[in-house]
Formats: structure tokens, sequence, C-alpha cells
């Protein structure tokens, strides 16, 4: 665990103390039997955003807290943990577009929106199923924007669209020009294609979509460290419930627990969360630190991805039957695990991009 | 099992390769070619279609459902290298097998072997034809791996004995007939107290609770009995026998489960033409992202050294006249291998892959979906993997507790 300063220890602890006993997986599960393509409780967004959360990497002149992002990803790893709803990364990521690429106006125009929840905000960057900023062709032309954004994340509640086009970002509202269909994924969360037909658009300034290290590449590490922050939480969490499980069941008239076969699984899983803790810690730090974050925000997603798909495969097995049913929670992380694994690129993308940040 | 001598010369072969290949053509329709579903057996029935009714039956009537079982039982009477060619050209035909489920994978051959001749004449034929769905009433609450630990009992009331108690995760018990169950007669010793049963899942007493899965699907229950009445005429073998033949059973769904991974991957494409489809393929063809190509690569290496070393355990087994001891690990590697399987294919699909319904999704990437996380039980039931490595690492290996 990061060295933490007073403030935000005292955020982490409200934030673990709200997602225990407001946000339980019971809650998700109420929203996902609900099924609708939000994929989250409006009411639970409204409390989050009153507590301030969504302001937490805004600046206090935009009605943020400028809190920073291991705060942020602080508050993420606590709600990953009882896998609560909400488009609180989402916001984030795009928030810091505008943060790192909007001119004053642009600022002030949205992000006292975004601080406040009132707005939901999103990022628009892949226009296939695999994570490919390279791939992207959507093109403004005279001020519209014209492309097709596939599994856009929250794009069923957005009202404001962070789109990467060939030639930067822009900003572009829900609207005219702007239709949202449903992807309904394993993970029941929000995943819209979003189709933009002239839709009016905004630029950004700071660089082409494709340039490396420009701004959709910081843009991205962002969004990839606060969704490996997510998957910290999940594993973690997965962690915890598989070792009480173990501590309690008995087979062969002994605790599960006292089996070697079964220690040395949990001591190894013990000893990878631990490297993804550090690695996401990082990551995070790194975006605090303002400097080049390709390599952390790669290590940290990387890592996460991997500890993630390992430890959500042994949550299930470990559990043996009753860790196949519904009616328990361990599918659910499951299936979150696998979705996110796949979002802002998966363990090879990041594999590969770190090898070419190391020159190799 | 009583089987036909082998064919002694390959124009006998030849010769039952066109049979069969004229039979097929003559009574498999050609409408349901390729439309096999690999999860149907823990789909549940659906509705049948008037093509699909008539090819069942044909195939019922022909007994080559179950093609090496006895023909004086409803079976094929097939020799070993008969059934090959049958299976062989069935796939070039693009046919399946219509008849399966527990009856025939895994309580027919036990009760070829255990049951009276009255039990064999009742049962065998019907699960030949298909007809009747059976389910396995072994696991409760408190008994999964320690099997013996099991808990509901059959009270001897001289002419039946009467059943209390649950049984927990019974696949298909929601439609099944009947149910070959294991149960305690007596409670003063652990697997010596173990009884083999056959109960008919309409006696009254008898009530299912379907449990939802993580796919989504509901395949499987939990089984309460209440004063269930069972004829001592459905005992297989003697009271307090139950956990030999129980482990025999166990034994035929072991390996059957070994080919598991085989049975629920989608035929088509191999995963390097998803890859090609989904990731790119470079200027010569090759799957563009290297590190995808090379755990493809990977996988398509472990796969062909698994279903090598499956021939190995058949022919060694043959030489033998037993069971080769390296088939004690088909089933962990088999399940393992069907797994990683279904997680490449997601990965290469990208989130194209975690399609759970509705718009935007081709029926194969849905059911590529509840596929895979189906599959994630091919490694706990049946016994777990840490189970079989327990028993590899005890049994063959001669390893000790550490107590
Ligand atoms: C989809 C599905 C269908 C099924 N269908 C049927 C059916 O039709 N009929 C039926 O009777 N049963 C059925 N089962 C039950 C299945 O056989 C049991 O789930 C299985 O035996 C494991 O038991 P358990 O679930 O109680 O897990 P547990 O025994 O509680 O095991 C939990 C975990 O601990 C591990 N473990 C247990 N003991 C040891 C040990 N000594 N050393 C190391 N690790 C150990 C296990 O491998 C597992 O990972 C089904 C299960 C599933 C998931």
């Amino acid at each position: 665990m990061a060295v933490l300063t007073e403030e935000q220890t005292m955020l982490r602890d409200m934030a673990r103390d709200w997602a225990e006993n407001e946000s339980p997986v019971s809650a998700w599960r109420k929203v996902r039997d609900a099924d609708e393509a939000m994929g989250f409780d409006a009411g639970t967004w409204a409390t989050m955003a009153e507590m301030g959360w969504a302001g937490i990497i805004i600046p206090e002149a935009q009605g943020g807290s400028d809190f920073g992002w291991l705060s942020l990803g602080l508050v993420i790893e606590e709600l990953g943990k009882t896998l609560t709803a909400s488009p609180l990364a989402a916001s984030a990521a795009a928030a810091s577009a505008i943060l790192l690429g909007g001119s004053e106006e642009q600022k002030a125009k949205w992000l006292p929106r975004i601080a406040s929840g009132e707005l939901v905000a999103t990022l628009a960057v892949d226009e296939g199923p695999r994570h490919d900023p390279a791939g992207v062709a959507a093109k403004v032309e005279s001020g519209k924007l014209s492309g097709t954004k596939a599994f856009v994340a929250e794009g069923d509640s957005a009202g404001l669209f962070v789109v990467a086009a060939v030639d930067g970002l822009y900003l572009v509202e829900a609207g005219a020009g702007v239709a949202v269909s449903r992807r309904h994924l394993a993970d029941f969360r929000s995943h819209a294609e979003v189709a933009f037909n002239g839709a009016a658009a905004d630029k950004l300034a700071g660089g082409g979509a494709n340039e490396n290290g420009g701004l959709l590449d910081a843009v991205l590490d962002r969004a990839a460290v606060l969704t490996a922050a997510e998957m910290l939480g999940m594993a973690s969490a997965a962690f915890d419930t598989t070792l009480a499980y173990l501590k309690q069941r008995v087979q062969f008239g002994q605790v599960l627990a006292t089996f070697q076969a079964l220690q040395h699984r949990m001591a190894n899983l013990y000893s990878e969360i631990e490297l993804m803790r550090s690695a996401v810690e990082a990551g995070l730090a790194a975006i605090d630190g303002g400097g080049d974050t390709r390599q952390a925000a790669s290590l940290a997603k990387g890592k996460a991805n991997e500890v993630g798909h390992l430890m959500s495969r042994e949550l299930i097995q470990l559990h043996g039957g009753i860790g196949m049913t519904d009616e328990y929670d361990a599918g659910f992380t499951l299936k979150r695990m696998r979705v996110l694994e796949q979002m802002w690129g998966n363990t090879a993308y990041h594999r590969d991009r770190f090898a070419r940040l190391s020159g190799y | 099992m009583a089987t036909l001598a082998e064919p002694a010369t390959t124009s006998g072969i030849d010769q039952f390769r066109a049979e069969v290949r004229e039979w097929l053509t003559a009574n498999f329709p050609a409408s349901l070619k390729g439309k096999d579903n690999a999860l149907s057996a823990v789909e549940g029935p659906t509705e049948e279609t008037p093509e699909q009714a008539a090819w069942r039956k044909a195939m019922g009537e022909k007994g080559w459902g179950v093609p090496t079982w006895p023909k004086e039982y409803g079976g094929g009477g097939l020799s070993r290298a008969e059934a090959k060619i049958l299976a062989e050209e069935m796939a070039r035909a693009g046919a399946w097998n219509p008849i399966g489920g527990m009856g025939v994978m895994m309580f027919g051959p036990t009760l070829l072997e255990y049951g009276n001749e009255d039990q064999k004449r009742e049962h065998i034929p019907a699960i030949a034809r298909g007809e009747v769905r059976w389910c396995q009433g072994y696991s409760e609450p408190n008994a999964g791996s320690d099997l013996a630990n099991l808990q509901c009992f059959a009270e001897d009331r001289g002419d039946h004995y009467v059943v209390n108690g649950q049984k927990t995760w019974t696949s298909g018990g929601q439609w099944a007939d009947k149910c070959f169950a294991i149960v305690r007669t007596d409670k003063t010793q652990k697997q010596g107290g173990i009884t083999f049963l056959l109960i008919d899942m309409d006696s009254p007493g008898v009530e299912v609770k379907p449990i939802q899965m993580i796919s989504g699907m509901s395949p499987f229950c939990e089984t309460f009995f209440t004063d269930v009445k069972v004829p001592k005429a459905n005992r297989v073998g003697e009271e307090g026998q139950g956990w030999t033949i129980g482990k025999r059973l166990l034994q035929h769904e072991r390996t059957n489960l070994s080919g598991g991974g085989s049975r629920l991957m989608p035929s088509g494409p191999s995963l390097a033409d998803v890859a090609k489809k989904y990731a790119g393929a470079d200027a010569e063809g090759r799957v563009a992202d290297p590190d995808l190509r090379a755990r493809i690569a990977k996988w398509e290496m472990d796969w062909r050294a698994f279903l090598l070393t499956a021939m190995r355990v058949q022919a060694e087994s043959k030489a033998v006249g037993g069971i080769s001891e390296v088939s004690s690990i088909l089933k962990t590697v088999g399940t393992k291998l069907g797994q990683e399987r279904a997680e490449l294919l997601i990965e290469i699909q990208g989130l194209q892959g975690l399609g759970w319904e509705g718009e935007g999704f081709s029926e194969a990437q849905l059911k590529g979906t509840r596929g895979w996380l189906f599959g994630k039980a091919t490694t706990i039931y049946g016994g777990s993997t840490e189970i079989q490595n327990n028993v590899i690492a005890k049994r063959i290996l001669g390893m000790l507790d550490h107590q």
C-alpha cells in the first residue's frame, strides 16, 4: 500500500465504508437484474457525486477538489471491491482529456458539470472490438464528425463524448448526429456502439490522435490506469472471499485451508496481487507526477490484466460447484474482469507497448 | 462387453465403410448437416423438428448411438474399428450422434457390468434409443469432493427402501425421468455403508429446484427426497457395494469428460483463422500479433500432444487389457486445454467475444460467451482437477499424505 496522506486515508476509508454498507454486491445484483442499458443506478451515482467523487481530479476553480489520481484510484479500487457500477472512471478519463487539451473556455464549459456528476462524459476511441488507437478512422470535416465507435463504455448515459478522430480529440454532445445503440455484454454494464453522422465537434488542442505521446496517448494512459485500479479492487476482494471460503469449507473432515496444495496456490495469488497493487499505485503516482506516463501505465494495466485473469479463474475453481451458480457472486467478478481485461489494451498489447517504450 | 469380431480383412472394412455411407445417405436428413449443438447436453430438451426426431429414431433403431454396446440390448454391436469408421463417416457427412446424456456416457456401461439381467433388459435398450433421460444423484451440500461423506439415507423396509435426504448440482434433474443415486444404508461405516439405487424422478416425494448458472442456463438442480419409496429390484449390486459401483461409474464419467474440451469446441474455423479475422494478418498471411501467434501455436501444440496421448492411452489399454495409468491425466489435461481455448477465443475477438444477448453479436459469438462460462465447470465436476491430482500423486506416484 502506498504511503497515504491523511486526506487520502480519510477518503479511502470513507469510500470503503460507503461501498461496504451502502453499495454491497447485492446492490449490483439488483441493477443487473433490472437489465437496463444504462448499467448503473442513478440514485447511487447521485450520492457518489454528492460526496465529491466525480470531481476528485478536477481543479477547485472548476468545481472539483483537485485531490489527484492516487486519490481517485483509491476510491475506484474500493468501488471495484463491491462491484459498484457507476460512470466514475469513464467520466474521469474523459475529463482528463479536457484538462490536458482543453482551452479555458472548454474547461469552464464542461468541467464543472462533470465535477458535479450532472453530466456523464466518456471516451469514444476504438472502432473495433480490440483496442487499437492506431486504427482510428473517424474524420472531422468543417466541424462535423463522422465515424462509428464500438463498445463505448457508459455510452448509453453519456451527455458528452470525447471522440478520437484522425487529427485529434473532439468534444461531441449527445444529440443530433449521434446515434447510440446498446451492446449487451456479459458484465451487464453499458457498452454502446455510437455512430457519429455529421455531429458538431469541438476540437481539443494537443496533437494528432495517432501521435505517440500526444494527447490521446496521455488520456488512454489515464483510462488504462483507472481500469487497472478497478481490477485491483476486484482481485483483492476475490482473494479475500476465496481465503475466507477455504477457511470454513469442510471436506474429508478438514477445512480446505489445511490442504497444502491450496495453501501454495493462495500464497502465489497473494504475492501476485501485491505486485499488481504496486504496479497500479505506481501508475497512479506517475500521472500525479505529471511526467511521461506511458511505461507506468502499460505496466499497471498489463500486470492488472494478468493477475486479474488468474485470480478470477481461481475464484471460481476454488469455490467448486457453488462458484458456478448465479446465486453466488463469483461469476460477476469473472465476467466483469474479462471485459476490463479487453478495455484499453489486453496483456499482449501492453507487453508490446512496454517493450517498444523500453527500446527493444 | 460382447462385441463382434474385428473385421479380418481390409475388404471387410471397406465394405463396412460403404454400408455406413449408404445408410447415412438414406437416413441422415441433409437439412441437419452441421447443425449439432455442442451445448445441447446441458441446455435441456428443446422441441425436436420432425427431421431431428426421424434422425434420432433411425440411429436408435440401428443401435449406432451406442455403437459398441451389445446388440441384444439395443446397441450397435460394432467392433472398435467399425465404430471408428462410423464416426469418421458421420463427420464426413456432417452428421452427429443424437443419442447421448448420462445414460450413454456413464450409467449404461456401469449397468452392463454390474446390473442383473432384468435391469439390463429394462434400462439399456431405452437408453440406446435415446428415450429415457437419466440424472446423477451423487453430490450433496457437504459431500462434493468428499463424496463418501454423503448422508442421504435409504432405510430398509423389506421389499423396498424409503429414501430421505438431499442431493445437489443434479445436472438435468428437472428433465430427467430417472436418477442413478448413491445413498447411505449404514451409518456406522463410511464407504462400506453406501448403496447404488435407481430412483424414478416422478416418484412421490421427489422434488427438484433448478439452480441458475453463471452462464445464464439452469441445467442443474437441488434435489430433495422425502419418504421416497424405491423397490429393492432397483438396487444395483449388493447393499453396501455402492461405493465400488459408483466409483466405476465415475471412471466412465472421467473418460468421457476428458474429451469434454473437444466436444464443447465449436466446429468451424481454427483459432488461427479467427485471429486473422479479428487481429489481422501480415503480408505473409501470418497472424499479425506475434504474441497471439505464439500462444495459439502453443495451444495447438499442446492440443495435438493431448490427442496423441489419448490415442496412446487407448492403444496401451488395449495391449495390456486394462486401463493405462496415463489415462488418469486425460481429464485434467483435456479440461484445462478446453478452458484455455475458450479464453483465447474470447481474447482474440476482443469485446465482440463477450456478448451476452441482443443486437450486434452473431449466434456463434453469443454461444461462445455461454460456452466459455459453462466450461469453467469442467475442471470442477466429475472429480475436480485438484482431486484428480491428489489421486495421481497418491495412487500412481506413491506420494503420501503429509500428516
Ligand atoms: C456444472 C456442474 C454439474 C454437476 N453435475 C452433477 C451431477 O449431475 N450430479 C452430481 O452428483 N454432481 C454434480 N456436480 C457436482 C460436482 O461433482 C462437485 O461440484 C464436485 O465434486 C466438487 O465438489 P464441491 O462443489 O462440493 O467442491 P468442494 O469439494 O467444496 O471443493 C472446493 C475446492 O476445493 C478443492 N478441494 C477439495 N478437496 C481438496 C483436497 N483434498 N485437496 C486439494 N483441493 C481440494 C476442490 O478441487 C475445489 O477446487 C456438478 C457440478 C457442476 C459445477
